[in-house]
């Protein structure tokens, strides 16, 4: 039930203040996704999950496998508590897929961009590169399949997604080409006077920073592990990661037009986020929100994690509008 | 400005070099014209001037390229961003941010200029392209003339002195390749901006160079010099030159104003004969479409189109970028649904049948022939094609071998000139033998020699019995070939009759030989010389 409401608290908030760059349709192609992933769970789970006792909905042929493959089941009983279990884990890959997609949908990627550090700047450009890829592939895969139409051969099959794959893949690497020429004419990754040794530091500081951080949380969330590898690392681990990107910064020669300020209404969005994210942390660690499938049972709808839920929300209202919203 | 020294370059894995022994030097202020025939090494010459070549594509250089005093020996393509802004051949792909004003913005954010002087240029950039009423717009959103005005846009922003550009105008509708060129030469009057374009419509570029570099291709040395020296013996030539060259013009005009000053003589000479025109076919109805609208989400592509379509006739199909050509193809040949209204080709409607029986009723050539073409080698594709055709084998390698000679059987199709590659498309299309052919912006890339063949291929596939619709902005092309021009506007047809009316009665569609012998009727070089003949 929770995991519903994440999902649709999401999508409101992406149908509110959705922009009309081509990213924005990210949501929905994300909740397909996302759907498909909760089906191909269940199908596995009941083809091959390790049965758990209950009620049988359907018997399926069992396959005898040899001895070697021990709890490792083909077939054979299908329980009711067995697929709720299996349609609540691909609800929550499905779930984090439709954030992910609506995160996609919300922020531009491009401004996303400008609030990257400096000294990350370059790492910025990769990923914005590859997420316009997307967009550019569906456009593609449409002209590849009308031509494939105007052949008079068949689009569906598996012989029509292989016909479709190459061009789509060709055209693909043909693009990236195409914008890695296009940045390099205009002045990507110039380094006009900067000394080696100062980017060797950066990038030293950086990294060192980011594997304390990645040690630290490990430290953090392992109960097994020494008391010494958690909060201390993480703080040594920032501090490098900080250190590093601010003198990286201070050497770019690069300048942004019209950076995006930080004002209060970004203020609410993140303290919504974050009021969200904490009390569910809170409620996880007392109570749990594991639905039980042993003895089966109708999900319930904790009270103080709806509440919770329902912070999240808020942005939609509390945002002024996107300007020059086209519809 | 920009110097090139005896520069030779092979490609990786080349045997010939595609540039040998070149030596160009362009002074500051001018604006350079490259014009050779497809395939002899234009875009390398572009792309070495800013070190994409050999830095991006790899390869031998030898020789010395060198702009403002910056050898791209050592200046890799990032390093030469503040002295030239390059321009490559598809604007769109090029694109690095996805709204309007970041993309302009992008060159500068590289350089570190600092952000009040970026918001100023911005603002000077989007005024000088006329770009004002699109800064927020999404980069995917535009039309093709905008998308190219935009890409010009976004490397003039960081004030580079040398502007190179490769076909601007090739994607553009007559009007909007007018513009880019008239913000060009602002350019260059205005700021002193040294430019350098390969062009292959000659007619549209030709009139504002101020000087020429013919490039024969097959390793002879380029030939430099004024447009008028240039024109008068070059292969490649605009019509207004060959109008001149007819007549024996002296000084040789370059533009239709020159053209007209010079043509009273002429025009004498050609009074008492009729302009030739062309008749109506009168072929049996091929296709009919009623009231057709056809809408993409919100936006209305075509709305209440008529058209109807006979064997025997070649119908061009005009208008600006986004004026629903391409959808009005794509509804004859059942790529997109009706909203409103009817379209029966052979009786039948083309949308929801399976394709492989639409194809032997009607057939489209794609903007992008390539996107028909899968196969490793020409003979592969040619087998595929008779195979999807139901044709016998043979078939393909038939019709190619007619359309054009002597295409290798092992040769990848990428590796096919811009007019062979046409041509495998177009046999292709034609193994199915539909009655209807439909060819989507067939002249793009194609050089005078391509076109000139492209031309008779039409007129025979229209002879033996097809009915054959271009759409096209080639106001050349459609005044050789097409019996019956249809102009469509936002989606609607504004005007349907013979080409000679259609066309010499608007300013922007009429070619240039009508323009210069208005009033008189003549469309073309060609029609002119069988009437002066004795």
């Amino acid at each position: 039930m929770l995991l519903l409401l994440i999902a649709a608290v999401a999508g409101y908030v992406v149908a509110a203040r959705r922009t009309s760059a081509p990213s924005s349709g990210a949501y929905l192609v994300f909740l397909r996704l996302g759907l498909v992933v909760i089906v191909i769970r269940v199908v596995l789970a009941g083809l091959f999950g390790a049965s758990i006792p209950g009620h049988t909905l359907l018997t399926l042929p069992q396959v005898a496998l040899p001895a070697w493959a021990p709890g490792v089941r083909i077939g054979g009983p299908v329980t009711l508590e067995g697929v709720a279990f299996a349609g609540y884990q691909g609800m929550r890959l499905a779930v984090m897929l439709c954030c992910i997609g609506a995160a996609n949908a919300l922020a531009s990627p491009a401004r996303l961009l400008r609030c990257v550090p400096g000294a990350l700047y370059e790492v910025g450009v990769a990923v914005v590169v590859a997420m316009t890829f997307a967009p550019q592939v569906i456009t593609t895969v449409a002209r590849v399949r009308a031509a494939r139409r105007l052949r008079g051969r068949p689009n569906r099959g598996l012989r029509g997604i292989r016909g479709v794959a190459m061009p789509v893949l060709e055209g693909a690497l043909e693009r990236s080409l195409e914008v890695a020429a296009s940045m390099d004419s205009r002045g990507y990754g110039r380094t006009t006077g900067q000394a080696r040794a100062g980017r060797w530091l950066t990038a030293a500081l950086t990294l060192a920073g980011l594997v304390g951080v990645a040690a630290g949380s490990y430290g953090l969330l392992d109960s097994g592990s020494p008391g010494l590898l958690g909060l201390p690392v993480v703080a040594a681990g920032v501090l490098l990661a900080v250190t590093g990107l601010a003198l990286g910064s201070r050497r770019s020669v690069r300048t942004r037009y019209r950076p995006d300020r930080w004002l209060p209404p970004e203020w609410l969005v993140v303290g919504c986020g974050a009021v969200a994210a904490a009390s569910f942390v809170t409620i996880g660690a007392t109570t749990g929100l594991q639905p039980t499938v042993s003895p089966l049972q109708v999900p319930g709808l904790p009270l103080l994690a709806t509440a919770a839920l329902l912070v999240a929300l808020l942005p939609s209202w509390l945002t002024p509008p996107v300007p020059g919203l086209q519809r | 400005m920009i110097d090139l020294d005896r520069v030779s370059f092979t490609y990786p894995g080349a045997t010939a070099p595609t540039l040998r022994e070149v030596t160009l030097h362009v002074p500051e202020g001018e604006l350079c014209v490259v014009v050779g025939r497809t395939g002899t090494g234009k875009s390398t010459l572009l792309r070495a001037v800013n070190g994409l070549v050999p830095h991006f594509t790899g390869g031998v250089l030898a020789g010395r390229v060198a702009v403002a005093g910056r050898d791209t020996r050592s200046h890799p393509p990032r390093e030469l961003a503040d002295v030239v802004g390059f321009v490559g051949q598809n604007p769109a792909a090029g694109f690095v941010t996805d709204v309007v004003a970041d993309e302009l913005a992008y060159s500068m954010e590289s350089l570190g200029v600092p952000p009040a002087v970026m918001r100023r240029r911005v603002e000077d950039t989007l005024d000088l392209l006329g770009l004002v009423e699109l800064r927020d717009r999404p980069l995917g959103t535009l039309s093709g003339g905008q998308q190219q005005r935009v890409a010009i846009g976004s490397v003039l922003t960081a004030h580079p002195p040398v502007l190179v550009l490769d076909e601007p105008t090739s994607a553009l509708d007559p009007p909007a390749a007018e513009e880019v060129l008239a913000a060009l030469q602002r350019l260059v009057h205005d700021l002193g901006m040294t430019v350098l374009l390969a062009e292959h419509r000659l007619e549209r570029v030709v009139q504002y160079a101020d000087r020429i570099v013919y490039v024969p291709g097959d390793g002879a040395l380029l030939e430099v010099g004024s447009p008028a020296r240039i024109m008068a013996t070059a292969p490649v030539y605009p019509p207004v030159v060959g109008l001149g060259r007819l007549a024996g013009w002296d000084p040789l005009p370059l533009s239709v104003r020159d053209a007209r000053r010079a043509a009273g003589p002429l025009i004498e000479a050609l009074s008492g004969r009729a302009a030739p025109r062309v008749p109506a076919a009168r072929g049996e109805p091929a296709a009919q479409v009623r009231g057709l609208a056809v809408s993409y989400g919100p936006v209305i592509a075509l709305r209440s189109v008529e058209l109807s379509l006979r064997l025997r006739e070649v119908v061009a199909l005009m208008g600006r970028n986004g004026s629903g050509k391409s959808t009005l193809l794509a509804a004859l040949v059942g790529l997109v649904e009706p909203a409103a209204g009817s379209v029966r080709v052979a009786g039948r409607r083309p949308y929801g049948r399976p394709a492989r029986d639409v194809v032997r009723e009607v057939g489209l050539v794609p903007q992008e022939p390539g996107d028909l073409l899968y196969a490793e080698t020409v003979a592969a594709e040619c087998a595929q094609a008779d195979t999807d055709a139901r044709a016998g084998s043979g078939t393909t390698r038939r019709i190619l071998d007619r359309l054009a000679p002597g295409v290798g059987d092992e040769v990848h199709p990428r590796d096919l000139s811009e007019g062979q590659r046409l041509c495998l498309a177009l046999a292709v299309i034609l193994s199915a033998a539909p009655p209807v052919l439909l060819l989507d912006e067939p002249t793009r890339g194609l050089d005078y020699t391509a076109k000139a063949r492209l031309v008779e291929i039409l007129r025979e596939l229209a002879t033996e019995g097809r009915a054959v619709v271009l759409a096209t902005h080639d106001v050349e092309l459609v005044a050789e070939v097409a019996t019956r021009t249809v102009v469509l506007a936002d989606g609607e047809v504004v005007a349907d009759g013979p080409t000679d009316d259609v066309v010499t009665h608007s300013p922007g569609f009429a070619p240039q030989v009508a323009k210069v012998l208005a009033p008189q009727r003549w469309l073309t070089v060609a029609a002119v010389a069988r009437a002066l003949a004795p």
